[in-house]
């Protein structure tokens, strides 16, 4: 780059060092659509970048371009593209690559390239790269605890350079902040059944359904637990459906109130995996009555029931509890 | 709760005020501390319910004039933009064939012509963002990009006039997807680009549109969305990320029209897609995230789609659980190839191909859209109240809500989701839908789509027709 200090920008045209270069105008045609207004100093450093680009002149005067052409528009892809071939032909310092790419990441969060970007560079970095990685996501989760690229790479990172010692930690972290933050959720679940060091979902379990329960419990209207605690059974319906915790929860919740429609819509599928309803359970059926006076214990006209009353506390999805109740096993 | 997000005094509207919801419980929490997702959500409802309450408040004209669609307003705003952009737009200048698709397939909604002229102009501006060895970049001399290629391939399909569609070198083409594509089966968005869903979307969309998908671009693909779909039922962008609702999507669409749809965990995906309309009467992207406009389309049009899939849905519940342990979450799925059908295969495909018929694989568009429509699975009269009370500009264009400013990509998905929610009760695809179906006077009826490209429906016979 030029010069950072300098307030003023100097046109390339003015500069000596690109005095052998011609600038290579956008080939738009005589009559463009969606024409863009390009400010000068964009028009011109897309002009000398095209130059370089076209010519493939993979030098140091080239490589300070694309820094200068990126900070214009991080997202046009060519351009760091085209980067990385001349990062890899000048052998360049990779640390170097490291502070800058961060440094536009840092301003540039939620764009594609970057982080594309981030990838291809700790790829060739290696392992030694895990910690540096894990703690610039970290910095960028802290603004945005939800941003989709942090965390797709963070996840990354984990399954190719390692690094998985703290990560369910740093979900209980997360989610001690917000447990309404679906993306620790989603962390959470990529952690117990991808961690190496964990013994995998199996082992996992039965710890993660007391957890989950209690995070339900202290906020019965969070969706997140509710599906995070169908995810621990995906790999066996069945389980959930047998597993008492479970079952217990949604009485629990349901007891306490009758039309949390969480509640009701797991109770929807345990009854669809063979739930049997005990007599503890008769307790809510009885409540539920209240609200729909024909219900039965009888598992199959239970769960139709369920949906008639979901269709009228959830009528924003009548159309969908509906389309259940038709289709009961 | 206290305020209703639908008018239940509204003639076209159904909805009663919803007396238990997701995110209410934060109103009811106001004594403990609120976290940041609920805090963000009230500030968002807020601002929502006193839109709705103005509406529920305001005499029965006003309503009508407050759910009107401001069709010249929003031709304004499109074609303005499509003549000249302002400097503020060089972000997007790796993206003009997307402002080209945007902008044009938003007018052609609005049943908006375009002059010879205007035509002629894109066809040219296209031909130079194309690659001498096929595909589209995302301006003149730009690496072609999967994305890009999209844009401008739906565009061109859009303008619909045999110039435009034959502007289209679709050996070349074929010939970039075959690069673009990965040995793990799914798409890169260029080359040495990342690998995501939206790329293998884009590509197979491509493909399937213009009769040159086969088994070479299918192979390998539908192990990998699979792998996408995550334990909420959504799809992810990678395997392992959140289920979101660009990438259900185009995981979705991608399996349809790579006939391998019934593989995917259906209810589980039915259910958390209708899951992600709030109070708020809009869709989110993602569970506990704000409403955004722009998912009316991604999410509603997920609904949309499934709305014609419902038998391979009741067939993968009847048959439960035996058949959700084969739809394994980790991608360990058998790998059928599209010729080589397992003898279990669920006999509910779209198509049932055998061997010599693969290569027609591209028909499974065209299938599709003639199977019934079930009806919607989603609250359509609400969203098009969110659509046009909180996403819509009255000086033109759409937002992603209240608050935020308008732009070309929340108009074009906004509008894609307005069409979407107005032809949902619509048993096949082109049959004009009953007055009811659609809020606020019948001249905001917008063009039908095909839900699986997104192009406007008879532009798509069209292109069928030509190639
Ligand atoms: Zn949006």
């Amino acid at each position: 780059m030029s010069s950072e200090e300098d307030d003023e920008w100097v046109p390339f045209s003015r500069r000596s060092e690109w005095s052998d270069v011609k600038p290579v105008p956008q080939d738009d045609g005589p009559h463009p659509v969606v024409p863009i207004a390009y400010a000068d100093d964009f028009r011109e450093t897309m002009d000398y970048f095209r130059a370089v680009y076209f010519s493939d002149e993979r030098s140091r005067r080239a490589l300070d371009l694309t820094s200068e052409a990126i900070a214009m528009n991080p997202g046009n892809y060519t351009i760091w593209h085209f980067r990385r071939l001349v990062l890899e032909s000048l052998h360049a310092d990779l640390n170097d690559e490291l502070k800058f790419i961060n440094s536009v990441a840092s301003k540039n969060s939620k764009n594609y390239q970057i982080w594309h970007h981030k990838r291809w560079l700790a790829e060739k970095l290696g392992p030694e790269a895990a910690e540096k990685e894990l703690e610039f996501t970290k910095n960028i989760l802290s603004i945005d605890a939800k941003n989709y690229h942090a965390w797709s790479h963070r996840q990354w990172v984990l399954e190719a350079l390692g690094g998985w010692e703290n990560e369910l930690d740093y979900c209980n972290e997360l989610l001690e902040d917000d447990i309404y933050n679906n993306s620790a959720w989603n962390q959470r679940y990529f952690v117990i059944t991808r961690s190496p060091l964990l013994g995998g979902l199996q082992a996992m379990r039965e710890s993660e359904v007391s957890y989950t329960v209690g995070a339900i419990l202290s906020n019965p209207e969070n969706e997140s637990p509710w599906r995070y605690l169908r995810g621990l059974h995906k790999d066996d319906p069945d389980l959930l459906a047998h597993n008492k915790q479970v079952s217990g929860v949604c009485l629990q919740v349901l007891s306490a109130k009758h039309d949390v429609v969480f509640a009701l819509s797991l109770l929807l599928d345990l009854l669809r995996h063979g739930f049997q309803p005990s007599l503890e359970f008769c307790g809510v059926v009885d409540a539920l009555r209240s609200v729909s006076p024909e219900l039965s214990s009888d598992p199959a006209s239970l769960a139709g029931s369920i949906c008639s009353i979901l269709e009228t506390v959830d009528p924003l999805r009548s159309n969908y509890w509906a389309w259940r109740r038709s289709h009961l096993p | 709760m206290d305020s209703s997000p639908i008018d239940s005094s509204s003639s076209s509207s159904t909805l009663s005020s919803p007396t238990s919801s997701p995110h209410s419980a934060a109103h009811d929490n106001q004594s403990r501390t609120l976290t940041l997702s609920q805090l963000e959500q009230c500030k968002v409802e807020e601002r929502v319910f006193e839109i709705y309450r103005i509406f529920s408040d305001a005499p029965a004209h006003t309503q009508t004039l407050m759910v009107e669609l401001w069709r010249d307003k929003h031709i304004e705003f499109l074609t303005r933009g499509f003549n000249q952009l302002g400097p503020s737009y060089h972000v997007l200048d790796a993206n003009r064939p997307w402002l080209c698709y945007w902008i044009l397939h938003s007018r052609a909604l609005l049943s908006e012509s375009i002059d010879t002229e205007l035509e002629n102009n894109t066809i040219d501006f296209l031909s130079r963002c194309k690659d001498k060895n096929g595909g589209y970049g995302g301006g003149p001399g730009q690496l072609p990009h999967l994305a890009t290629t999209y844009a401008a391939v739906n565009t061109l399909v859009t303008l619909g006039s045999d110039a435009a569609l034959l502007s289209i070198n679709r050996e070349e083409l074929h010939s970039f997807l075959l690069r673009m594509k990965d040995s793990c089966g799914a798409f890169r968005m260029h080359t040495a680009g990342e690998i995501d869903v939206r790329a293998c979307y884009t590509a197979i969309s491509v493909a399937s549109i213009l009769n040159i998908l086969d088994l070479e671009l299918v192979t390998g693909l539908g192990d990998y969305i699979l792998r996408c779909q995550t334990y909420e039922g959504g799809i992810a962008g990678e395997p392992g990320s959140e289920a979101h609702g660009g990438y259900t999507f185009c995981g979705l669409a991608t399996m349809i029209l790579i006939n391998e749809v019934d593989k995917l965990d259906l209810s589980s995906l039915i259910d958390w897609v209708a899951f992600r309309q709030g109070v708020e009467c809009g869709f989110q992207g993602r569970t506990n995230k704000l409403v955004d406009g722009c998912y009316s389309f991604w999410q509603g049009g997920s609904l949309f789609i499934i709305q014609r899939l419902l038998s391979i849905a009741h067939h993968q519940i009847k048959s439960s659980p035996i058949s959700l342990k084969h739809l394994s979450v980790d991608g360990n799925a058998d790998s059928a190839s599209f010729t080589g059908r397992k003898p279990d295969r669920s006999p509910y495909q779209i198509h049932d191909f055998d061997g010599e018929e693969a290569g027609k694989i591209s028909a499974i568009g065209l299938e599709f859209i003639k199977i019934t429509n079930e009806g919607p699975l989603f609250h359509s009269i609400a969203l098009q109240q969110y659509i046009l009370l909180c996403s819509q500009v009255l000086e033109g264009g759409f937002r992603d809500k209240p608050g935020k400013q308008r732009d070309h990509y929340h108009s074009c998905y906004c509008l894609s989701g307005l069409s979407v929610c107005q032809y949902s009760f619509s048993k096949t695809a082109d049959s004009p839908p009953l007055p009811n179906a659609v809020l606020g006077l019948y001249s905001n009826l917008l063009e039908p789509i095909h839900p699986l490209y997104n192009v406007v429906l008879e532009k798509y016979y069209k292109v069928q027709a030509l190639l």
